[in-house]
C-alpha cells in the first residue's frame, strides 16, 4: 500500500516538474501578438508550410539509425571483449567513452574540423558523415546505460556456458548477450536516437543543416514560430521514441530460468 | 574437455601460452580503438596540443599561463565545479528516487514506456527553448512568479535567482534527472525480488536490504551514473548560455567567447588552454572516481 | 655550362606551359569568376548571370531572416535567379563566419559571402576576395575599401527599444534606472563578446558623460542597473520580447525594430545626446565554392532592390544618400525610419578596440 503511495506521488510531484514548462511553452506558442489579442494557432501551421524540413528531418532520422546502429556495434561487443579478457582496461575504455563530455562541443570541433574537411575532400561533402562525430557523442550516454546492463547479468558465466557447447562469437552477442539486457539496449538506444534529433552544435558549426538547424533558422520568423518548432521536435522525438520502445518489447526473453538460479541469490561477484 | 578444465584453461591462459595469447585479446578491441583515435582522441590531442603553442605555432606555456593568471578564469571553474557536483548529486539522487518508482511499476506497462521516452527527450532537451521553458515559468514575468505574486508571495526578493548560478541548478536538473533515470534503470531492473525474499527469510528488513544487498550492488551504477551526469554539467553550453548571457561565470561561457568574440577578443590559444583545464579536472575526478569504486567493491567481498 | 643550359630550356618550357594554358582557358570560353574584380572585367552583367545561374547555388551564412529583413532579400535573390540559397548558422557571430571560412576551406560548404562587422572584416581582409558592384561610385570612400576587399552595406542606430504596454515611455537613458524597469532591461548579448552589446555600452558611455575613447561611464552605469536589479543578464530573443521576460532591450535600431511585429506596442528610442551609429561590410570568400553567384549576390545587395529591402527592414543601406538624390529610394520605407536629430558618431577601429579591452578588464566584475 505505502509503495503504492510513495510510487503516485513521486510520479505526480516529478511529472509536475517536467511538464509544466513544457505547457508554458505550449501556452505561449498560442498567444497572439498584442494586449488582449485572440489565441491563435498560426505558429503550429506556419511550420507545415517549411519547405526544407521535409528534408532535414530525413537526414536527422537517417543520421540517428546509422549513429545508434553503429555505437551499438562498436560499443557493445568492445565492452563485452573488454568484461572477459582484458579487465584492467575498463577504466581506460571509461574514461575514454567519457572523454566527449569533458569539453564543450564548441572546441571539440576545433579539433574535429581539420578531419571533416579531409573526409569532406576524400571521401564524402554529405550530411551523412556527422555520424562519425555522433557515433563519438553519444558514447558517454550508451557506455553508461550498457554497463549497468551488463553489470547485473554474469557475463562471464553466460559466455562461458555458451562457448563451451560450441556457439560461436557472433551468436553469443546476438543470442546469449542482447537478449539479456533488453532494458540497458534499448535505453542506450533511446539516449542516441534523443541525441542525435536534438544535436545543433556540431551540425551548425560545420554548416551542415540538420533538424535542430532547420528549426533554428524557422524560429527566426517569428516569437511564436521559434518555440512551437521546439515544441514541436519534442513531440516528434517522443512519438519516436514510444515507438522504438514498442519495437524493443518483441525481443523481451522470459527470464523466469534465470531468475529462479540458486547462484543468483547469493551477493556474488560483479564482473 | 570439460567445463571446468576449458575455465582453468582460460583463468590459466597468461602461464599457459604466456605471451602469444596476448596479441589475440587485443584484437577484439582493435576496432574501438582505431575509430576513437581518429575521431575522438586526434582531436582532443589537437585542442590539448594547441593549447601548448602561441600564434605562430611555436611551443610555449605563454597561452596556459595567461589564462590561469586572469581572476574570471579562476572563478569560472570553481563556478563550473561547483554547478556540476550539485547538480549530479541532487539529480542522481532524485532521478535514482524517480528510477525506483518506474520500477515498482509493470515492467511492461505503458506507464513505463511513456516516462522512459519522455526521459531520453528530455535528457537531451536543452538550450535555447529549455532556458526559455524555464523563463515562460518561473522568470521575471513568468507565469507562476506572476500567480504567486498575486498570492503574496515574492521568489525574487533580492534579483531574479533564475539568471544566477542557483536558477542554472533547476534547469539543469531538468536534463540531468532524466538522464539518471535512463541509465539507472537498467542497474535497477537486475535487481532480483529472490533478494528481497531472502534478506526477510534470514530476518532482516527494509534497512538491512538496503543497506547490505541492494545498496552496495547498486552502488557502482550509481556512482558511475553521477559521474556521468557531473561530466554532462561540466560541459554543457547552450542552456547557459542563454540564460546567463553576461559575464561568463563558467568555463564554458568562457571558452565560447573566447572563440566566437566578434570584438576582438577572441583568442583559441586561451579557449584551448581552458579546455585542456577541464580534461585534467575529469581525468582527475575519475581517478577518484575509480579510488572510491574500488574501496566499495572491497565491501562487497 | 650545363646547368645554364639545363635552366633555360626549363624556363621556356615552363613559359611554353603556361601560355599554353591560358591560351585554352581562354578559347574555352570561360571565366574563373573567382578571381575577376568587377562584373564588366568578367564580360558584362549577362556573363555574370549566366555564369552564376550554372552554378545553381549560394552558401551565405549568420543571415537570419529576421535581421534587417534578410528573409525578403534571400527571396528576392531566389524569386529573380532562380539561385537556391543555403542558409547556415543563422545564429553565428561575425567571428563564426570567418571560422566557418576558414575551417570549410575548398569544401562545397564554404560561406560564398559574408556580412561582418568592422572589426572583423579589417582583422580578416586576406580571406577576401577584391570585387567592386557596378554602383561602386555611389559609395562613400570612407565606407568602402580601396581595393574592394570589403565594402560596408547597411548601418543603424544604437537604440534603447521598449514595450510601451509594460513600462513607461524612455526619455533619457537616466530613466533606466527607476524602480518601474526592475528585472526588465537586457543588452544583446554580452559586450565582450557580441559588437551590438559593445555598442550599447558604448552608447551608455555617451550619455551619460563618457566618449568613443571612454567607455567606462557605460560599464559603471550598468553596475548601477545590476546593483538595482534593474539588469538581467539572459539572451534576449523574440521570445522573451514577446513574453513580456525582456521589456527593454539595447539593440540596433533595425533590429529592434523588428520586435514590432511581434509586440505591437513596441518602441525605438535613440537618446539624442547619443547617437552611436555602426554599419556592418560585405566580403566575397576567396576560395568560394561558388564564385559567380557570390558576386551576383553583391550586385543584387547594392542594386536599388537590394538597398530598398535593407530599408524596409529599417535599416539605413549605405548608398542610402545617392538612391535619395536620384530618387530611388522608397519614401515610404525611408519615412518609416526611427527619428533622428543630431549628428552620428562612428566608432573608429582603434577606439573600438580599446573599449574591448577595457571590457575584458572590468565587465564581469561590474554586472556580478
Amino acid at each position: 500500500m505505502s509503495t503504492q503511495v510513495f510510487r503516485t506521488a513521486t510520479l505526480f510531484l516529478f511529472g509536475l516538474f517536467f511538464l509544466v514548462p513544457i505547457a508554458a511553452m505550449f501556452e505561449f506558442s498560442t498567444r497572439g501578438n498584442g494586449i488582449n489579442a485572440s489565441r491563435t494557432w498560426a505558429a503550429w501551421t506556419s511550420i507545415l508550410t517549411y519547405p526544407d524540413l521535409t528534408d532535414a528531418i530525413k537526414a536527422s532520422l537517417a543520421l540517428a539509425a546509422i549513429t545508434s546502429v553503429a555505437m551499438l556495434f562498436l560499443l557493445l561487443p568492445t565492452m563485452v571483449w573488454v568484461r572477459l579478457r582484458i579487465p584492467a582496461m575498463k577504466s581506460v575504455i571509461e574514461f575514454i567513452c567519457l572523454l566527449p563530455l569533458t569539453i564543450p562541443a564548441i572546441v571539440l570541433i576545433v579539433g574535429l574540423s581539420p578531419i571533416y574537411y579531409w573526409i569532406a575532400l576524400n571521401v564524402s561533402d554529405d550530411i551523412l558523415t556527422l555520424a562519425f562525430g555522433y557515433v563519438i557523442l553519444v558514447l558517454p550516454y550508451a557506455y553508461r546505460s550498457l554497463d549497468a546492463g551488463l553489470s547485473s547479468i554474469d557475463v562471464k558465466t553466460l559466455t562461458e556456458a555458451a562457448r563451451s557447447l560450441g556457439a560461436s562469437w557472433p551468436t553469443v552477442m546476438w543470442r546469449i548477450i542482447v537478449p539479456n539486457i533488453p532494458v540497458a539496449i534499448l535505453n542506450a538506444l533511446l539516449l542516441s536516437v534523443a541525441l542525435v534529433l536534438g544535436e545543433y552544435t556540431f551540425a551548425n558549426l560545420l554548416n551542415y543543416t540538420n533538424l535542430q538547424v532547420a528549426i533554428a533558422l524557422l524560429g527566426r520568423a517569428n516569437a511564436g514560430v521559434s518555440i512551437s518548432t521546439a515544441v514541436a521536435s519534442l513531440l516528434f522525438a517522443f512519438v519516436l521514441l514510444m515507438v522504438i520502445s514498442f519495437v524493443g518489447r518483441r525481443r523481451t526473453p522470459s527470464l523466469g530460468a534465470a531468475a529462479t538460479d540458486p547462484q543468483y541469490l547469493t551477493a556474488g561477484q560483479r564482473t | 574437455m570439460t567445463v571446468a578444465d576449458r575455465s582453468a584453461v582460460i583463468t590459466a591462459g597468461r602461464a599457459i601460452g604466456g605471451g602469444r595469447r596476448l596479441p589475440l585479446t587485443w584484437i577484439g578491441v582493435i576496432p574501438f580503438f582505431a575509430y576513437v583515435g581518429l575521431f575522438l582522441l586526434l582531436p582532443t590531442g589537437i585542442v590539448v596540443a594547441g593549447a601548448f603553442l602561441d600564434k605562430n605555432g611555436n611551443p610555449t606555456f605563454a597561452e596556459i599561463q595567461t589564462t590561469l593568471s586572469q581572476d574570471y578564469v579562476v572563478r569560472a571553474y570553481w563556478n563550473s565545479l561547483l554547478l556540476s557536483l550539485v547538480s549530479a548529486v541532487v539529480g542522481a539522487v532524485a532521478g535514482a528516487i524517480l528510477a525506483y518508482a518506474i520500477v515498482l511499476g509493470s515492467p511492461h506497462g505503458l506507464l513505463r514506456r511513456v516516462v522512459t521516452s519522455m526521459a531520453g527527450v528530455l535528457a537531451q532537451f536543452g538550450g535555447v527553448t529549455l532556458a526559455f521553458a524555464f523563463i515562460a515559468t518561473i522568470g521575471g514575468a513568468g507565469f507562476l512568479t506572476v500567480f504567486l505574486q498575486d498570492h503574496g508571495i515574492d521568489i525574487y526578493p533580492n534579483g531574479i535567482w533564475l539568471y544566477e548560478l542557483p536558477g542554472l541548478v533547476v534547469v539543469y536538473l531538468y536534463f540531468q534527472i532524466p538522464l539518471m533515470v535512463l541509465v539507472f534503470l537498467p542497474a535497477l531492473d537486475g535487481v532480483r525480488p529472490q533478494w528481497r525474499e531472502a534478506t526477510e527469510s534470514l530476518g532482516g528488513n527494509s534497512w538491512h536490504y538496503w543497506r547490505y544487498v541492494a545498496g552496495p550492488l547498486l552502488f557502482p551504477a550509481f556512482l558511475g551514473a553521477t559521474l556521468l551526469l557531473f561530466a554532462n554539467a561540466f560541459s554543457a553550453y547552450a542552456t547557459a548560455a542563454a540564460l546567463i548571457n553576461q559575464g561568463n561565470p563558467i568555463v564554458p561561457l568562457a571558452i565560447g567567447n573566447l572563440i566566437q568574440s566578434e570584438v576582438g577578443l577572441s583568442d583559441p590559444g586561451q579557449a584551448k588552454a581552458l579546455a585542456l583545464g577541464m580534461v585534467v579536472i575529469v581525468a582527475i575526478v575519475m581517478v577518484s572516481y575509480a579510488i572510491l569504486q574500488r574501496r566499495t567493491a572491497r565491501w562487497l567481498q | 655550362m650545363n646547368w645554364h643550359r639545363f635552366s633555360r630550356l626549363g624556363l621556356a618550357a615552363a613559359a611554353v606551359l603556361i601560355v599554353a594554358a591560358c591560351g585554352s582557358s581562354t578559347t574555352a570560353g570561360s571565366t574563373n569568376w573567382a578571381t575577376v574584380p568587377s562584373a564588366s572585367a568578367g564580360g558584362g552583367m549577362d556573363a555574370l548571370v549566366a555564369a552564376a545561374k550554372a552554378e545553381g547555388e549560394l552558401n551565405v551564412i549568420a543571415l537570419p531572416p529576421d535581421w534587417a529583413n534578410y528573409g525578403a532579400i534571400i527571396s528576392g535573390f531566389t524569386a529573380k535567379y532562380g539561385i537556391k540559397i543555403n542558409s547556415a548558422n543563422p545564429n553565428g557571430s561575425s567571428q563564426d563566419e570567418v571560422d566557418a571560412v576558414n575551417q570549410l576551406g575548398k569544401t562545397s560548404r564554404a560561406p560564398d559571402v559574408l556580412d561582418v562587422g568592422m572589426k572583423v572584416a579589417l582583422a580578416n581582409t586576406s580571406l577576401f576576395a577584391p570585387y567592386e558592384v557596378q554602383t561602386w561610385n555611389d559609395i562613400l570612400a570612407s565606407q568602402k575599401d580601396p581595393n574592394g576587399v570589403w565594402v560596408q552595406d547597411y548601418g543603424g542606430y544604437m537604440s534603447i527599444g521598449y514595450d510601451s504596454s509594460k513600462v513607461p515611455t524612455i526619455t533619457s537613458v537616466d530613466d533606466l534606472l527607476g524602480s518601474a524597469f526592475k528585472g526588465k532591461v537586457a543588452l544583446n548579448g554580452d559586450p565582450t563578446k557580441a559588437n551590438a552589446a559593445l555598442n550599447g555600452v558604448m552608447m551608455v558611455s555617451l550619455a551619460e558623460g563618457g566618449s568613443l575613447d571612454n567607455i567606462g561611464p557605460g560599464v559603471d552605469f550598468f553596475h548601477k542597473l545590476k546593483v538595482a536589479n534593474n539588469f538581467v543578464p539572459v539572451q534576449a530573443t523574440t521570445a522573451t520580447v514577446k513574453s513580456g521576460q525582456t521589456p527593454v532591450v539595447l539593440d540596433w535600431d533595425y533590429l529592434s525594430a523588428a520586435h514590432g511585429t511581434d509586440v505591437p506596442t513596441w518602441k525605438v528610442f535613440v537618446p539624442s545626446n547619443a547617437i552611436l551609429g555602426g554599419y556592418y561590410a560585405q566580403a566575397i570568400n576567396k576560395n568560394a565554392p561558388h564564385p559567380a553567384a557570390a558576386r551576383l549576390w553583391e550586385e543584387y545587395l547594392y542594386s536599388n532592390e537590394g538597398q530598398n529591402l535593407w530599408l524596409k527592414g529599417l535599416a539605413r543601406p549605405v548608398r542610402m544618400q545617392a538612391m535619395q538624390a536620384a530618387g530611388t529610394i522608397d519614401a515610404a520605407a525611408a519615412a518609416a525610419l526611427p527619428a533622428v536629430n543630431g549628428t552620428p558618431v562612428f566608432l573608429s577601429d582603434a577606439q573600438a578596440t580599446a573599449a574591448g579591452a577595457y571590457l575584458a578588464a572590468h565587465w564581469a566584475a561590474a554586472i556580478s
